[in-house]
């Protein structure tokens, strides 16, 4: 059976400004991010006959496809789940080019997170099953979610703030290096870190990811034609989704393991399909919505063993020069939180030697979506 | 603040979980359970059917309401407004004596009828033993836990 393995390329990026208020609609961003990824790979709007987004979004694409000037679209999906389906736009698009049902596809992502309202507040919306077994106690957010199962880690293992801290501030740093970062010119340090206020203990505001409006868009094409674009190809090598046996979006308290989440089963998938392993990766973005995901993360696609992800982050181990340098342009808690997609562009730009925080000689990179809820998950190849 | 904001949220009970919100109204902890005799697995949050055997039989069973908290946090705002004019509170979850698997999320409390955070969060520990109690909030029997040595 002819598989997915570098069979498609992402062959064009785009993003627009951002910032905490932009003035523009979530569906002009969109088009701003679009238009800037199909100008980068060299490829006309009439051209594109494939879209993939994914949900927590209110521009669809029938309104992006008659703006944009596509074609006719042969292929379209949205993958549920918010911040868990980013990864798994490109896994889409890249099934339908490998399997000829469409040429030229359009990923993307538009937020207006930072000047819309959050979106717990919406207490019609947001109360439909499980909820009724968690809202009611004043467990509300996200951060309250992730908070419960960040306490029962740091108990099982010994993990600590500081290991938080580690993540937080391996971010900022890379953040510091991006002139296109919300947190550019802000470090962070310690005693910020310890000092700052608390949004659900354990979790501090440093903790949880930025509120951001901005969009983000990438250009997938078949590996052959991949070779005549512009930029330099960047192979989609393996991907995956991971909805795991018995998981609960978020509130994962009601199966043997909660601390194992969809991670472990996108992993599974993901290895499974690769010519290569935890240890071959070069440069890891990984979703950071907050900062326990990370040690759970670096768990479940195998860089350690079972509560091992806080001792992982000790010593510089995902700084430049470390063992796993992480979210190269800040991630979503220090660049942008748009639902994880500026995570995909820029796992493209460390392939292509471009990032503003350059991993010597990047050849792998691991992109995942958001953990603690259905997730996916790319490995991408440089050429 | 409209009348709504002004509260805590009740639960949004769907047909599945309307058993659950019967027997707490009668300060009652009952989980729902297989029915089929080969099977009678215990399973949380309820739903139609059994994952283990494929059994729409169901049946709602008494649980002693004694447990031990597995995890805490203690929210600070941005909250909605009434939970905002008591935090920091407590959300717990508390894992059943009866069958540990089964967790349910609530608040620990100093009595029945206590506030949110009646609890100095200092003396919310991982393994605390506690007990269930029930008390009315806008209409509706929630389930509460306290200490069952305070």
């Amino acid at each position: 059976m002819a598989g997915l393995k570098d069979a498609t390329a992402i062959v064009g990026i785009g993003q627009t400004a951002f910032g905490k208020q932009l003035p523009e609609s979530e569906k002009t961003l969109a088009c701003r991010a679009i238009l800037g990824a199909l100008d980068d790979a060299g490829i006309a709007p009439s051209e594109v006959d494939a879209f993939a987004s994914y949900t927590m979004e209110e521009t669809d694409e029938v309104e992006v496809a008659k703006a944009v000037g596509a074609g006719d679209v042969t292929f379209f999906s949205k993958v549920g789940f918010g911040g868990g389906g980013s990864c798994a736009t490109v896994a889409h698009l890249a099934a339908a080019v490998a399997t000829g049902q469409a040429s030229v596809g359009v990923a993307w992502r538009s937020r207006k997170r930072g000047s819309g309202p959050r979106p717990w507040k919406n207490t019609a919306v947001q109360l439909p099953t499980p909820a009724q077994w968690t809202r009611p106690y004043g467990l509300l957010r996200p951060a309250d979610e992730i908070a419960m199962l960040a306490r029962r880690y740091m108990h099982e293992y010994g993990a600590t703030r500081d290991h938080l801290f580690n993540v937080a501030l391996a971010c900022r740093n890379r953040a510091n290096q991006n002139p296109a970062a919300m947190m550019y010119e802000r470090p962070l340090t310690r005693d910020m870190y310890m000092t700052a206020r608390m949004i659900s203990e354990p979790l501090c505001l440093f903790d949880n990811c930025l509120e951001t409006d901005g969009a983000l868009a990438c250009v997938i094409v078949s590996a052959e034609r991949a070779r005549d674009c512009r930029q330099k190809p960047v192979y989609v090598h393996s991907v995956a989704q991971g909805l795991p046996s018995q998981h609960h979006g978020m509130v994962n308290y009601w199966n043997d393991d909660p601390l194992t989440g969809p991670a472990w089963t996108a992993a599974r998938h993901l290895w499974k399909q690769a010519d290569f392993g935890p240890e071959d990766v070069d440069v890891a973005q990984i979703y950071d919505a907050f900062t326990p995901l990370i040690p759970l993360s670096l768990e479940g696609y195998g860089f350690c063993g079972r509560g091992e992800g806080g001792a992982f982050t000790e010593g510089g181990a995902l700084e430049i020069g470390g063992r796993l340098p992480l979210n190269t342009g800040g991630g979503g808690l220090s660049e942008a939180y748009v639902h994880g997609f500026n995570l995909i562009n820029e796992g493209v730009k460390q392939l292509r030697g471009i990032s503003t925080a350059q991993v010597p000689g990047a050849g792998t990179c691991l992109v995942t979506a958001g953990e603690g809820v259905p997730t996916s998950a790319l490995l991408l190849r440089g050429a | 603040m409209t009348e709504s904001e002004s509260c805590y949220l009740s639960p949004v009970i769907d047909d599945d979980g309307a058993p659950f919100w019967h027997y707490a109204a009668q300060s009652q902890l009952r989980i729902q359970a297989c029915a089929s005799p080969a099977c009678g697995e215990l399973r949380f949050p309820p739903r139609p059917c059994c994952p283990h055997c494929g059994s729409f039989e169901s049946e709602w069973r008494l649980m002693s309401g004694r447990g031990r908290i597995w995890s805490y946090v203690v929210p600070h705002p941005p909250l909605l407004p009434a939970y905002a004019a008591v935090a920091p509170y407590n959300a717990i979850i508390v894992e059943l004596a009866d069958a540990p698997r089964i967790r349910l999320v609530g608040n620990l409390v100093a009595s029945a009828d206590a506030a949110l955070n009646s609890v100095d969060p200092g003396r919310l520990r991982i393994g605390a033993k506690v007990q269930v109690v029930f008390t009315d909030v806008d209409g509706v029997t929630m389930p509460r836990w306290v200490l069952e040595r305070p």
